[in-house]
This record gives structure tokens, C-alpha cells and sequence, in this order.
């Protein structure tokens, strides 16, 4: 019983990470109506700044989540504004084109990082990367719980900006009907820029909460890519809320898979998981929601 | 009609539009003078709505001018045409399903202008729609047809605008409810709005219009008061089934 509800815990805590890093995915799938599958490379990108804010300045990577979320933001709405928006503009494209050029993103980020910082594994120890509190007999990793606080916290903050701002609305209006937006006077250009650069500040978030207890390399963005486009499927395209249930549950899968069917099976539950999802609910959890 | 609805809010100057090599509108000039309600008339796939969606920008002429209130807009971006004072009821509607009628009404008071006096604005259009007062924590997928168009009107007097453009209004109301929105948009007409009324809806847009046009296969053919036309042999044979 004790192992069931611990392995529960676990999976919660990283479920809030994984429902940020699907936030991010999925406003960017609605706004844009195209997967980003560079989202887990820019991932990888925040991580290594935490890693050289931490090394080089001894900055606390909580801290830090004050210079990444801005940093990825900056990099999120450049590749919007730059490589993707202008790929719109050419009539003979189609605009999930657009994926393509996401595709070659990832990819230079990687390698850029790679010429950097080689392909060796880094990891970034604190003086409470292993520390644990218990409650009656579970225990809970404290940067985990730390990292999910947060992650409620941010993704909470985006629900309210989503619902109560103009700006929000907009997010949504263009997501919902672009030309209507237009005609309702939404800058559309401007909100898709927008809109990536919070995509890509939210998987930043992730990805400095992460850090203090994960490993770190070049390659890591492909696979939290991959966990994206599965947190996304499983909520349901463009659906927010979906995106926190997509993450909670690949949270759980993976951590009942890899405590009760062994470590190496941690990621195929999550995908039998996708797979039984596209099967039965080919419109993932989304239809319990407006947002 | 009174003398002082003569000046020319709205002058549309020879406009080609083209769908990427499938031309549309051929040298397309008409004008809307202040305070009236001017109608475009004709069949489906005339060029009515691309002539709407030229003006507020979302499409580009490929050459013409068009220009609102001494002011060449052709060049603009959709947003700034709003910013001007001209907004769209557009065909078929299009409201934010997914969101509740008053997030659709907050959606239609972005401009600057508008978003400053949003909370009159809205109350006006409550008194107006009472029944979307009612219905404002809707989604606004949920409603009837008829309720999504009072909504869509709604949505575009929230820009407070000069010029509003309604696209097909009528477009799958019952009879009774087309009644009902044309006496709306005579309202709102009365308290000093201009309006370009886009209509298939002959014989009722043209008895309560100013003047109106009818655009055939991408050009306009006739111009004249709704009366005149209402009387033209064209008219009746073409549109009128008389």
C-alpha cells in the first residue's frame, strides 16, 4: 500500500512538470495549428543556462528561473518572428510547413549546444538536489515538490492570464478563429510571436526546476519533445487543461511502470498509454473543457 | 432623404481583387455617405464578402484605393482599419464558440478607442439584446442562430465604430428573426451609425435602404435608391423573380 501511494507521489510531482512542459505545447498547437518540435530542445537550451548561471555566478537555479523564463522567451518569439512567420507569408506553403522548420530548430540548438559544451553529461548538485521530507510514511523529494509548487503555481498564473486579460483572449480568439480575431482588430502576427515566446518560457520553467535533479546533455531536448507531443495528444490538441491531465497522467504511467514493471519500462507504459488514448479517445481529454 | 447624409464617409475607388491567380472583384467604386445605410446586393460568389473583407484589410487589392475619411486605407492592417472606426459583422457569424458571450463582446472592444468606454458600451448593448445579458456567462457555441447573430452584432458595435459593415445578416435566420435583425440595424443606423449592409436578401435590404448597388460577377452593374432599383427591370428579372 505504502509503495502504491509512494509511487503515486512521485508520479504526481513530475506530472506538474510534465503538464508545464505540455502548456507550453499546446498553446503553441492552438495559436499556431503545428506541433513545435524544437519544445524540448529549448528545454535543453534553459537547462544549460541554469547549468552556467550556476556554475559560473553560483546563482541558485530558482533564481535563475527569473533570467530563463525571459531568456527562452526572447529565443522563443525570435524563432517565431524570423524563421516562422515569414514561412506563412509564402503562398506556395502550406502552414504546417511550419513543422519542418521547427524540425531544423531543435536540431541547430542541439548541435550548438553540443559545439559549446561537448556531449559530456553535466548534472548541477545543491545542497538539497537529494534532500526528502516525509509525511507519515511517503516520502517527497524537496526540489520535486519545490518544482511542482511552482509548476501550480505558473500554470495557474496562465489560466488566469488566459481568461482574464485581453491579451489572453486574444491567445484564444486567434486559436479559435484567426480571421474573426483579425477582424475583432487582434494583431495576429504579434500574438503568434507572443504566444511562442510563452510556450518556450514555460517548458524554460520545466526545465530549470528539473535541473537540480536530472543529468544534462546535448541530446536531452528529442526525448522531452517526444514526452510533449504525447502530454499534448493525450489532453487533446490545443486544450489546456487537457495538457495538465496529458501530464499528470504520463506522470503516473511512468512512475506505476517503472515501480511495478521495472525501471527500463518507465517509458513504454507512457506510450502504450498514447496509443491506447488515440485508439479510444482519439480527441484526448479535451472535451471537458473550454480552454 | 435629408441633404446632410451626402458626404462620403467611405469611398471605394476601382478596386482588383484576386484570390492568388483567380481574379474576384474587377474595378469595383461605390461610396457610403455618413449616416446612411448602403446596401450591396447580389448572387452568391458576386465578390459581396471579398468586397468586406478588402476594406477591413484582409485582403489586399491589386490595385484602386480605398479610401475612409480623406484617408487612403488600402495599405493598412486589419487592426489599424479598426482603429479607424470601421468594423465587420462578418458571414456566418464567426463568434469565439468556445467562449461566453461577454468574452465575445470584450473581444470587439480592443481599439483603443473603444476599450475606454467598453463598460458603457456594453451596457448599451445589453439594453439593446437583453436576451444576451441573460445569456452572457454562455458559451456562445451553445446558443441559437438567431442569439449568435445578436451576439455578432453585438460584438461589433463594441468597437464603437463609425462604419459598420454587416456581412449576409440574415444568412440561415427564420423570416421572423430577419425581421427582427433589419429592424435592429435601422436602429442603430437611426442613433447615428453608418452602415454597409451586404445582403442576398433583395427585395427587404433594398426597401429599407438609402441607396444600394449590384455587384454581378465581380463588377457593379446598377447604383441607385433602393426605390429605383426595386422598380429596375434588371433588378426585378434577376433578383426579384418578377
Amino acid at each position: 500500500m505504502d509503495v502504491l501511494l509512494q509511487t503515486l507521489v512521485a508520479g504526481l510531482l513530475k506530472g506538474g512538470l510534465y503538464a508545464l512542459i505540455g502548456i507550453g505545447m499546446t498553446l503553441i498547437m492552438g495559436v499556431m495549428g503545428i506541433i513545435n518540435l524544437a519544445h524540448g530542445q529549448m528545454m535543453m537550451v534553459a537547462m544549460y543556462l541554469t547549468f552556467v548561471l550556476f556554475t559560473f555566478l553560483g546563482l541558485d537555479p530558482y533564481f535563475s528561473l527569473l533570467l530563463t523564463m525571459p531568456a527562452l522567451f526572447l529565443l522563443g518569439a525570435a524563432v517565431q518572428r524570423w524563421a516562422l512567420n515569414p514561412l506563412l507569408k509564402v503562398e506556395s506553403l502550406l502552414p504546417q510547413n511550419q513543422v519542418l522548420m521547427t524540425v531544423g530548430i531543435g536540431m541547430v540548438l542541439t548541435e550548438v549546444m553540443r559545439f559549446i559544451f561537448s556531449s559530456n553529461y553535466q548534472s548541477l548538485k545543491t545542497g538539497y538536489s537529494d534532500a526528502t521530507f516525509f509525511l507519515g510514511q511517503i516520502s517527497f523529494s524537496v526540489p520535486l515538490t519545490i518544482a511542482f509548487l511552482v509548476a501550480c503555481l505558473f500554470t495557474s498564473l496562465m489560466f488566469w492570464f488566459l481568461l482574464k486579460t485581453d491579451l489572453g483572449r486574444s491567445i484564444r480568439a486567434v486559436a479559435q478563429d484567426a480571421e474573426a480575431a483579425q477582424l475583432m482588430g487582434v494583431n495576429a502576427e504579434r500574438i503568434r510571436t507572443i504566444t511562442m515566446g510563452l510556450g518556450a518560457a514555460l517548458v524554460a520553467a520545466a526545465g530549470t526546476l528539473l535541473l537540480p535533479v536530472y543529468y544534462l546533455f546535448p541530446d536531452i531536448g528529442k526525448p522531452f519533445t517526444t514526452k510533449a507531443f504525447i502530454i499534448t495528444i493525450l489532453g487533446g490538441l490545443g486544450s489546456t487543461v487537457g495538457a495538465i491531465l496529458g501530464g499528470v497522467t504520463l506522470g503516473l504511467a511512468e512512475a506505476l511502470g517503472s515501480t511495478f514493471l521495472g525501471m527500463q519500462y518507465e517509458d513504454l507504459v507512457g506510450l502504450v498509454i498514447f496509443i491506447l488514448v488515440l485508439l479510444f479517445l482519439p480527441g484526448g481529454f479535451k472535451r471537458l473543457t473550454k480552454v | 432623404m435629408p441633404t446632410t447624409k451626402q458626404e462620403a464617409v467611405l469611398r471605394v475607388e476601382g478596386i482588383d481583387v484576386a484570390y492568388g491567380d483567380v481574379q474576384v472583384l474587377w474595378e469595383v467604386s461605390f461610396e457610403v455617405r455618413a449616416g446612411e445605410i448602403l446596401v450591396l446586393v447580389g448572387a452568391n460568389g458576386a465578390g459581396k464578402s471579398t468586397t468586406l473583407k478588402t476594406i477591413s484589410a484582409l485582403l489586399s487589392p491589386s490595385a484602386g484605393r480605398i479610401v475612409f475619411q480623406g484617408q487612403p486605407i488600402q495599405a493598412l492592417k486589419p487592426y489599424e482599419i479598426l482603429a479607424l472606426g470601421v468594423a465587420q459583422v462578418p458571414e456566418g457569424r464567426r463568434l469565439f464558440g468556445e467562449m461566453t458571450v461577454e468574452e465575445n463582446l470584450l473581444m470587439g472592444s480592443l481599439s483603443p478607442h473603444a476599450k475606454a468606454k467598453r463598460k458603457q458600451t456594453m451596457d448599451w448593448v445589453y439594453e439593446l439584446f437583453p436576451r444576451l445579458r441573460e445569456r452572457r456567462r454562455q458559451p456562445a457555441g451553445t446558443m441559437s442562430g438567431g442569439e449568435q447573430q445578436m451576439a455578432a452584432i453585438g460584438r461589433g458595435l463594441m468597437a464603437l465604430p463609425k462604419l459598420l459593415m454587416f456581412d449576409e445578416p440574415s444568412l440561415g435566420l427564420s423570416p421572423l428573426l430577419t425581421e427582427h435583425i433589419f429592424e435592429l440595424i435601422k436602429k442603430v443606423n437611426a442613433e447615428g451609425l453608418t452602415v454597409l449592409l451586404v445582403e442576398q436578401n433583395v427585395h427587404h435590404t433594398l426597401a429599407m435602404c438609402d441607396r444600394a448597388y449590384v455587384l454581378e460577377n465581380g463588377r457593379i452593374v446598377l447604383t441607385g435608391s433602393g426605390q429605383e432599383l426595386l422598380a429596375n427591370p434588371h433588378v426585378r428579372e434577376a433578383y426579384l423573380g418578377v
